[in-house]
């Protein structure tokens, strides 16, 4: 039996994929970023292969992806983020049309056509307004884990308006709020809005067409799924395994290789 | 003798000065602004009148600018930043066209005409990266404080490139250079050559005419003022005697004074604070203007020329 591995390194967290040549999962893997990208994809791909119960030798084609893809010093090849969200979603929602990632430093819309293939995508990766780091700033100020957020904001019954789009104002303006005595799930109800609605923006730029699927981190957030669901009017797809769509899709790209009969450098040297 | 006392609540500090009708500076007070701007008003005031030896009772007129300006109920009149930011430096520097505030949470760069009077402005008060507070999360981040950035930035001798694309984002870059071993003195000068780009680009929308003004709390930061000035490539007037943080507050001091003067040469009195101008409009909240806002400009008050010797002149507002 040979298998690939698919690694995404994001800006907040590392993911790791293997997957026997069938294209069954047998390994995951998902860590914290750290400064040296090179290493947190090494500790990531050690980590999904003790997972797996392999050894690196046992994995003939890995592919990397994400912002610090070029980092991942035993990566085959390199494909764009955008490709490989496109396909992991494809893989769990075959009607997938658009696909809408936040993540920790960039949300992305992408539009597919009828074969699967990208037709246009839309990015932010210049301003952390309506990316993950939005959430990020909400969770500072109201000393809070982040995984915390979405059932609180649930609670919420009157939220507040977030007037600032900039993620360093908004941390002002959340504390000033909570100083005015508004509960915690109100502003917090607001924060997400804020987000729901730039995001919602950003989908709208590629022209939404059903079926969405919504993945990256920020898809784990009750709160923020419902949201944008009221705010696209549409039901959203979402993956149990949704942060690790990009690593699922280059680990597809690495099963293409493998099946077109290409293997790994590595292997083929034996310096693994 | 006329007591004419400017607060400018800004985002980040407040900050007072009080001067006699000689237009001399009597006392000045600064303090944060924290979460209530209206207390921080209070306290500036009462450090104000201690500072300068009078009682209250002996302020003949209060004049707030600033964003907070409205939360402060024992005020005469309300000023935009904007005006007094001109007022101020036109009453330093006649010759000044172009005036550049760097605050903690907006710029602005307005032009003004030989008699101080707002001609043009550009603010941004919507991002963080092309105000202060990009200094002071870079700051943050290499684990300084405010005080330490323009020290710090001075001792660079290969500055970095940090892209002012987002003050939020700048923490992984400036992580990343730090783990790649450049100092953080390169760094921080980096950051401060980036926003000093920002603020040039702003002062260019409303026509760069020289000579020009910096004022707000990056007067007191050297390694801004030179990063400004190699930008612009022209000197930059810095208002004198530690004025540049005060100096919207100045520029209030100086209208209320103006103001003030003119009840009394009416034979009128001067009503006590918290009467009918401050009433008229102490429902609205702050306004926010976006950069993108075309260059007219809302007067909240009688704007007249307070450089010496100008006679005064009415602008009528160019609003609608």
């Amino acid at each position: 039996m040979e298998y690939v591995a698919g690694i995404d390194i994001g800006s907040t967290q590392a993911k790791g994929i293997v997957m026997d040549e069938h294209g069954e999962i047998v390994g995951k893997a998902i860590l914290d970023m750290e400064t040296n990208m090179g290493t947190a994809a090494q500790r990531v791909f050690e980590r999904v292969l003790a997972n797996a119960n392999l050894s690196p030798s046992d994995i003939a084609f890995t592919v990397a992806t994400g912002y610090g893809r070029y980092r991942v010093t035993f990566g085959d090849l390199q494909v764009t983020e955008i490709s490989c969200h496109a396909r992991g979603a494809l893989a769990e929602f075959p009607q997938t049309r658009t696909v809408l990632d936040i993540g920790g430093q960039d949300t992305k819309a992408i539009r597919i056509g009828d074969s699967g293939e990208v037709t246009d995508f839309a990015m932010n990766d210049k301003c952390a307004a309506g990316t993950g780091r939005f959430l990020g700033a909400a969770s500072f100020a109201l000393e809070m884990p982040l995984s915390d957020l979405g059932p609180l904001a649930l609670k919420s019954t009157r939220p507040v308006k977030i007037t600032t789009t900039c993620t360093v104002f908004a941390e002002t303006e959340v504390i000033g709020h909570l100083a005015k005595g508004h509960l915690p799930e109100d502003v917090l109800m607001g924060m997400h809005h804020s987000i729901a609605t730039r995001c919602a923006s950003l989908v709208r730029r590629v022209g939404m067409a059903p079926e969405v699927t919504f993945s990256g981190g920020v898809s784990r957030n009750v709160a923020m799924v419902a949201l944008l669901e009221e705010v696209l009017g549409a039901p959203l797809n979402v993956s149990s395994q949704s942060q690790f769509m990009g690593a699922i899709g280059a680990a597809l790209y690495a099963l293409d290789n493998l099946q077109a009969g290409r293997r790994s450098q590595h292997v083929e040297e034996g310096v693994r | 003798m006329i007591l004419s006392v400017g607060i400018d609540i800004g985002s980040t500090y407040t900050k007072a000065v009080m001067m006699d009708d000689t237009k001399q500076v009597c006392a000045t007070a600064i303090c944060r602004s924290g979460y209530k701007p209206a207390s921080a008003a209070a306290a500036v005031f009462e450090d104000l009148v201690a500072n300068a030896g009078v009682t209250k009772e002996e302020v003949t007129y209060i004049a707030t600018t600033g964003y907070g300006r409205y939360m402060v109920p024992f005020r005469h009149t309300q000023i935009t930043e904007l005006t007094c930011h001109a007022l101020a430096i036109a009453y330093h520097f006649p010759s000044v066209r172009t005036i550049l505030d760097i605050g903690g949470q907006d710029i602005k760069a307005i032009r003004i005409d030989e008699h101080g009077r707002v001609r043009a402005f550009r603010l941004n008060d919507k991002c963080a990266a092309g105000t202060g507070a990009f200094l002071e999360k870079t700051a943050r981040y290499l684990g300084l404080t405010t005080d330490d950035i323009g020290p710090y930035a001075l001792r660079s001798t290969k500055p970095v490139e940090v892209s002012s694309v987002c003050a939020v984002f700048a923490e992984s870059e400036v992580i990343n250079h730090l783990s790649t071993g450049i100092p953080p003195e390169d760094i921080m000068q980096g950051a401060i050559t980036a926003l000093a780009g920002r603020a040039v680009q702003l002062m260019k929308r409303v026509g760069l005419e020289a000579d020009y003004a910096l004022a707000g709390g990056m007067t007191q930061n050297q390694a801004m003022i030179e990063a400004i000035v190699a930008k612009l490539g022209s000197p930059l007037n810095l208002p004198p005697h530690g004025l540049g943080q005060l100096n919207g507050a100045f520029g209030a001091a100086l209208l209320g004074m103006r103001r003030a003067e003119k009840l009394l040469a009416e034979g009128q009195s001067i009503p006590a604070p918290g009467g009918e101008h401050a009433h008229e409009s102490s429902a609205n909240s702050p306004r926010r203007w976006s950069m993108y806002m075309p260059a007219s400009i809302i007067y909240e008050d009688s704007t007249k020329s307070l450089v010496k010797g100008t006679p005064l002149k009415v602008i009528p507002s160019r609003q609608g």
